[in-house]
């Protein structure tokens, strides 16, 4: 039997070259979602490959890596894509979000803000923000060349009248440099403001649906809203328990069944970094460090 | 105090050798070996070669052991393999009218040049369980005779000589082929990347689909014209040699349905074809998408399309298992945060409902 | 004639030089404007810079035509070149490639007849690489548009000199259009169709 023999970042250089001119376009046309032939990845659909992608056709030796789920270095997840690219293309990695060339996040951005000499890629499950809307490939790709988005204000018009508010609290649709509206990933919408004018180039790679789209630096993007109904960031009003930050998005912990909630940051790095520095919440610990066993990295 | 939850990798490894050691099961038991697979379990290893498009019947008997026989959880490990071949190019159209046929069958007509071989099949067989296959079973030697040198052309071409069937698109030479696993895929399709989609397709999800068409579903009155099952040679054509060069052979099952005929003012009516193709012996697999892609040229053959089985985009953006698992799969990951946001949502629109209510009976109260 | 034997190389290491080249041609996509360098060095047929070479061997294949100016056709050399280290076919009308190469920016075609993408497939666009005598001096630009803070400017010595003027039909295309990028020796710098550029004085 043949023994399978693996490129540098797993990927053939052919379907690189392909992905990367993907890249490009993507980045020549803000927000506008480019067909590209996803591969089959060695992990499942819906599971990251699309981000995988991504990362894999600009990853290179001198790359700092570092790969998050929910915020979180340490979601299994992160571990298994972490360990897949340094096992396939030897690149350091880190959970330092200031020391990483290239992030690879589902669901979250980091709240240390991004620099210049940093690339965030997003995973993507549904790239289309009008799908719910209008299931039918061949009518939103007309929507979007028609920059034709009434059903969009529609929606979420009806949500107003319904509830008395937009009721889409993840995946926030968002328009780019004033054409594309696009979807975030399902990010909570408290992260929305971060995309805007951010520093870091922001690329997003979408495998099941086959999609690439990218949001250059310094770009204009832009959470859709009504005067009347102005766009609100949504965070849970408390600080983080570890490490007492106040404008940081939490996740709920639910202590015992009694109704007992703590709240902590959801990105672990941050809160790790503010508890480094001597800051404190109600209920501070020295978090738990795992040991190193067979081999470390991360 | 709160310690917060860590140690994600030293789970995922000790979940790994779980794994391992439950696809092993007891040690009581011999291991599986790839050959018992692939000589016992053999239509199981076809339809992987299949969903997985690769032909190799021992990385698909591989598969099949480490995915402890989940046959798509296997089909996805041969198609995540496939992904890291190179691609050289695509054979020449394979010659299924010069099958060696090991089966083939025609509804449509009571004897057919070559004759109706049964060959393998469940067909017939009563479906009661058989005590004496649990342990120790000689099967009878097969009934031999001379091989027929007698042809076996395909019932369709028969029909076609008297033009009573559409006649059959012959590719122009050298053409491009459509591969949807090396393009991203646009609608609407070509019938060359349906066709690919198809053959990739789940079976179940064809069958139902095919299924739905004999139902009513977008009825298409279809005749199993001809299934035939056997081996044929593989070419490639080689721009250095100038010549096709022979590969080897492969199994292939062709089941070409006889449908529905057309006809208009200028055209004399016939009937029209659908058909499937697969590794193996695929027998259900073959007559679904035979079905299937009947249904989806409805709007080619100036059909009403409004049935799910003739919805191009519907049927192919759903008919592969290795991504609809996986996305359906990936409702396990954790979605704390999405869910945390959607959270505050509904606690805020429960508060001002409750509030609302409260200032409503206040005001009835007071009045 | 010149004998593929005596072809210039291609990279030395063909995947860690294309993913270096690649990411100065992102980067330089990310940030318009900004002059990025292309490191690993590729042999180059003589009127292709080593800069173009490079982003060739890193993104032109069999899945990619490439048209090439009076200048380059010339180049028999260019032509085998091409075919030999990348076997993307070379074509003659401009209209379907997804690659021009300029090296004589003197007779740059009308813009219009390159590939300019529709309207729902505005990704299937030509990309011009043009080859121009500097990205470091010469004439002042101001650039403003996605990937800029606020405002970059850049000198280069460029023909056609109208070339930005002539870009100004990327404004009224959107989101069709056409993506340069510029080369000099080993500098590279990209002008997507999202930039505005003006002359800095006058
Ligand atoms: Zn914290």
């Amino acid at each position: 039997m043949n023994a399978p023999a693996y490129n540098f970042a797993y990927l053939d250089e052919q379907t690189k070259r392909m992905i990367r001119r993907a890249i490009l376009k993507a980045i020549a046309i803000p927000g506008y979602q480019v067909p590209f032939a996803s591969r089959e990845m060695p992990m499942p659909y819906g599971w990251g490959t699309g981000g995988v992608q991504v990362t894999a056709a600009i990853l290179g030796p001198k790359d700092v890596l570092k790969v998050i789920d929910q915020g979180s270095d340490d979601t299994t997840n992160a571990i298994s894509i972490r360990k897949f690219f340094a096992k396939t293309a030897g690149v350091a990695t880190t959970t330092a979000t200031e020391d990483a060339t290239v992030i690879q996040t589902r669901h979250r951005i980091p709240e240390t803000a991004l620099h210049e000499n940093q690339v965030l890629v997003y995973q993507v499950p549904i790239p289309e923000p009008l799908r719910f809307l209008e299931p039918r490939e061949t009518e939103t790709r007309r929507m979007h060349a028609l920059a034709e988005y009434g059903l969009m204000h529609v929606k979420l018009y009806e949500d107003i009248a319904r509830f008395g508010h937009i009721a889409t609290a993840y995946a926030y649709p968002v328009k780019v440099n004033a054409r594309y509206v696009m979807d975030p990933s399902p990010t909570p919408k408290f992260d929305n403001p971060k995309m805007d004018n951010c520093p870091a180039l922001q690329l997003f790679g979408a495998g099941r649906e086959k999609r690439i789209y990218a949001i250059p630096p310094y770009t204009t993007v832009v959470s859709l809203d009504f005067e009347d109904h102005p766009f609100e960031p949504y965070r849970f009003n408390a600080p983080c328990a570890l490490c007492g930050a106040e404008n940081s998005y939490l996740d709920e912990i639910v202590t015992d069944d009694k109704g007992g909630r703590m709240f902590v940051c959801s990105d672990t790095d941050y809160c790790e970094g503010r508890q480094a520095a001597g800051h404190r919440g109600s209920l501070s610990a020295a978090p738990y460090k795992e040991k190193a066993h067979g081999g470390s990295n991360g | 105090m709160y310690v917060a939850v860590k140690g994600g990798e030293r789970a995922i490894e000790n979940a790994h050798r779980l794994l391992a050691n439950a696809r092993r099961g007891s040690h009581n038991v011999p291991e599986v070996t790839l050959d018992q697979i692939s000589e016992q379990l053999g239509l199981a290893v076809d339809r992987v070669m299949s969903e997985g498009s690769l032909y190799d019947r021992e990385l698909a008997a591989l598969a099949i052991k480490q995915a402890r026989g989940d046959l798509i959880e296997a089909i996805f490990l041969v198609r995540a393999f496939r992904a890291t071949l190179p691609r050289f190019g695509a054979s020449e159209p394979v010659e299924t009218g010069a099958m060696r046929v090991q089966r083939r069958v025609s509804s449509t007509f009571k004897d057919i040049p070559g004759g109706q071989i049964l060959g393998p099949t469940f067909d017939y067989t009563h479906r009661l369980l058989d005590p004496s296959l649990a342990e120790g079973f000689v099967p009878e030697a097969p009934a031999t005779a001379e091989a027929s040198s007698a042809p076996t052309p395909r019932v369709t071409d028969i029909l076609g000589r008297d033009g009573l069937i559409e006649s059959s698109p012959q590719a122009e030479k050298g053409a491009s082929v459509g591969d949807l696993t090396r393009e991203p895929l646009n609608f609407p399709a070509d019938r060359d990347l349906r066709l690919q989609n198809l053959a990739r397709g789940d079976e179940g999800f064809l069958l139902a689909m095919g299924y739905s068409t004999q139902r009513g579903y977008g009825r298409n009155h279809p005749f199993a014209g001809e299934i035939r099952f056997g081996e044929v040679e593989v070419e490639f054509f080689a721009e250095d040699a100038g010549f096709a060069v022979p590969l080897g052979s492969i199994e292939l099952t062709e089941c070409q349905m006889v449908n529905q005929f057309k006809g208009s003012a200028t055209e004399a009516p016939c009937f029209t074809r659908g058909y499937g193709l697969a590794f193996g012996q695929s027998e259900r697999k073959t007559m679904s998408m035979a079905l299937v892609d009947r249904a989806l040229r409805a709007r080619e053959l100036g059909e009403e399309a409004a049935a799910p089985a003739q919805d191009e985009e519907f049927v192919m953006s759903h008919s592969d298992n290795v991504q609809a698992t996986g996305f359906v799969e990936h409702l396990k990951l954790p979605h704390y945060v999405d869910f945390q946001s959607e959270l505050g949502l509904l606690r805020k629109l429960r508060q001002e409902f409750t509030d609302a209510n409260a200032a409503e009976s206040m005001k009835e109260a007071a009045e | 004639m010149t004998t593929i034997a005596e072809l210039p190389p291609g990279f030395v290491d063909k995947v860690l030089s294309a993913q270096s080249t690649f990411r100065s041609v992102m980067d330089a996509m990310a940030r318009p404007g900004s002059v990025q360098r292309i490191v690993p060095m590729a042999g180059a047929p003589a009127m292709m810079m080593r800069g173009t070479a490079a982003i060739a061997l890193t993104l032109f294949d069999h899945d990619t035509p490439i048209w090439l100016d009076a200048r380059m056709t010339e180049s028999s050399d260019v032509v085998k070149w091409l075919k030999f280290h990348t076997g993307a076919p070379v074509v003659q009308d401009c209209s379907i490639a997804s690659f021009a190469l300029i090296s004589d920016g003197a007779a740059l075609p009308a813009l219009e007849r390159f590939a300019l993408g529709s309207n729902e497939y505005p990704d299937r666009s030509t990309t011009l690489i043009v080859q121009v005598d500097s990205l470091a001096a010469g004439r002042g630009f101001e650039l403003r548009g996605p990937g800029i803070d606020s405002v970059a400017t850049l000198q280069a010595a460029i023909r056609p000199a109208d070339l930005f003027e002539r870009l100004r039909v990327n404004e009224a295309l959107f989101p069709r259009g056409i993506d340069v990028v510029l080369v000099a020796d080993d500098a590279v710098v990209a002008i997507p169709r999202t930039t505005r550029v003006v002359n800095k004085e006058s």
